[in-house]
């Protein structure tokens, strides 16, 4: 009896204050913020991609209501980069390499190597809407109303969060290197499939029809909604991105939990 | 002390299959308070399976697992402790402080972060992004980050794999300490002088079983034999007929000499060749006892098993 006690007494030792339990959190998204911000390598093509494109096409051979309708779909286009690979080949790697198996192993707190993947593609989504919008004023003088910014910033944090699920999904489907290839292969179709790179009415109808099925589509509905040429009900998308992250979600912790 | 026998971590009659590999097959393993056991065992024999069952990261088929008593995949028993892996590619841009400070944040009450660099002798490293490190180096600061949360019991998986003797060295003296402090260790090293340094207890595998448990010396005087080593004129044939002889062989002018009876041997060495030199006599090393066990328990199964394995 005595020995059990000893050791049940002790674990009162192990209780952890929540201020320590919440530092855990943010020191955990801070070290995952900062690993990404000293390697260019990986944070620029995220950040650079669609702001190239929308350079090129946005403003150098379009201007007004072109800019302003390509504002939204580069925005998607730019926002689904920071969310697919940030959590899939970080995650394919760091479970290839060992690390996320230490960070098991040690008493991480439950989440925080999710949350902390999370904030991090949050910010980066976010600062590619800010640069998307930068661009959109000043150099094709798109009007925005504050309003219409910060419901483009606000999608650009939240919307970011169905493609961190998906990431996340594929980066526990596959190990280290081979991520970027599989991700590039959801990537770019599906951009296309959606009407992030030619409007959707120039498509064939049978994939105009099909367009729904793909998150890349609502998450550009709402984007066009926030600049102003969608007029349509927003819910309905707002819910099937809700849907998405949970279905991804429940598989890619599914995974996690089975095969680490 | 009551509870020094309690084990603080233990397996008990533990199963785990891989599909159609059986990695533990019945395992118990009991860690004691204060106490280094180190595991050791041929690969495959199921090291790593045990210890990823200790810290949570599989779960057994059958059998009991426990940390402090409770289930591995609680995080308060993984509160007490702390984890150095074989391999983890830790995160290459971030300094060796912020890592530390990061594994520290996990803990309730942490080693400071000079006291944790100091022990672990990477006082200098603290500035240093982790991929610039060298390969002995990176090690130190995963050892590092396994103690750094004052740990109860210390999960050292391979720790000196790629160290210099130096480091290696210094590793073994910070385990000394953290042992001296009352944190017990559970070691697996390929390493067979590292446990003779190290360890109180001994606990080989074989084939997902635990097939010896004891010290050092107990481990090492299940194996009878000696080593006599000397230079001699005297014939490897001759001296091979002696019926205390187990094994001869020569180098380089120097005999070899594996016997149950050192010093009938030596007696008879003496009397045959006056000119006889550098005469050694050495009792059989934890490495020899190691051969000799893993070897029985290979030859104790039947053919078809041997080979699986």
């Amino acid at each position: 009896m005595e020995t059990v006690l000893s050791i049940t007494d002790a674990g009162a030792a192990s209780a952890m204050p929540w201020q320590r339990l919440l530092g855990a959190y943010v020191a955990e998204a801070r070290g995952e913020c900062l690993r990404y911000v000293r390697a260019p390598s990986f944070i620029l093509p995220m950040l650079l991609f669609s702001t190239v494109f929308y350079l090129m096409f946005g403003v150098l051979l379009n201007h007004g209501d072109a800019s302003r309708y390509l504002l939204a779909s580069y925005s998607a286009f730019g926002i689904i980069g920071p969310g697919l690979f940030g959590f899939g080949v970080s995650l394919a790697i760091e479970r290839d390499g060992g690390l996320l198996t230490l960070k098991r192993a040690l008493p991480m707190p439950p989440g925080a190597y999710l949350l902390g993947k999370m904030v991090m593609a949050m910010i980066a989504a976010t600062i590619v809407t800010v640069l998307l919008i930068l661009i959109a004023v000043f150099l094709a003088h798109v009007t925005l109303s504050l309003l219409q910014i910060v419901a483009l910033m606000s999608i650009g944090a939240f919307g970011v969060l169905p493609f961190c699920a998906l990431g996340m999904l594929v980066g526990t489907l596959i190990k280290g290197q081979g991520a970027p290839g599989l991700l590039n292969l959801i990537y770019l179709p599906m951009a296309f499939l959606s009407g992030l790179w030619l409007p959707l009415s120039m498509l064939p109808t049978a994939l105009q029809n099909m367009a729904p099925i793909w998150p890349s589509y609502h998450l550009n509905q709402l984007t066009l909604a926030a600049v102003g040429t969608n007029n349509g009900a927003l819910l309905p998308h707002v819910l099937a991105l809700a849907g998405y992250t949970a279905v991804f979600l429940t598989l890619a912790v599914r995974r996690l939990r089975r095969y680490g | 002390m009551p509870h020094t026998a309690t084990p603080i971590a233990r397996l008990d009659g533990v199963i785990k299959t891989f599909g159609r590999i059986t990695a533990l097959d019945g395992a118990n393993l009991q860690i004691r308070r204060g106490e280094l056991l180190a595991l050791l065992g041929p690969n495959g024999a199921g090291k790593t399976t045990a210890i990823g069952l200790l810290l949570g990261l599989i779960r057994a088929d059958a059998g009991t697992v426990e940390l402090f008593g409770q289930d591995p995949q609680c995080i308060e028993a993984r509160r007490r402790i702390g984890v150095m892996l074989q391999s983890a590619a830790l995160p290459p841009t971030l300094r060796v402080g912020e890592l530390l400070r990061l594994t520290a944040s996990y803990y309730p009450s942490p080693r400071p972060l000079t006291e944790t660099a100091e022990l672990a002798g990477i006082g200098a490293l603290l500035k240093r992004p982790y991929a610039k490190l060298s390969g002995g180096q990176q090690r130190s600061v995963q050892f590092a980050l396994a103690l750094c949360g004052r740990p109860e019991l210390l999960f050292l998986d391979e720790p000196t794999v790629g160290m210099d003797i130096d480091i290696r060295q210094k590793l073994w003296t910070a385990i000394r300490q953290l042992i001296a402090e009352g944190c017990s260790v559970l070691l697996t090293t390929h390493y067979l002088e590292e446990a003779e340094a190290l360890a109180d207890r001994v606990c080989v595998m074989a084939h997902g079983r635990v097939i010896h448990e004891g010290t050092v010396e107990e481990l090492r005087s299940r194996v009878a034999y000696k080593r006599i080593r000397c230079i001699s004129a005297l014939n490897v044939d001759q001296v091979r007929s002696w019926h205390e002889v187990s094994e001869v062989h020569v180098d380089s002018k120097r005999l070899h000499i594996v016997t149950a009876d050192a010093e009938a041997v030596v007696r008879r060495l003496l009397d045959a060749d006056m000119q006889l030199s550098e005469l050694e006599v050495q009792r059989a090393g934890l490495a020899e006892a190691f051969t000799e066990l893993t070897r029985d328990a290979d030859t104790s199964l039947p053919i078809d098993q041997r080979e699986a394995a």
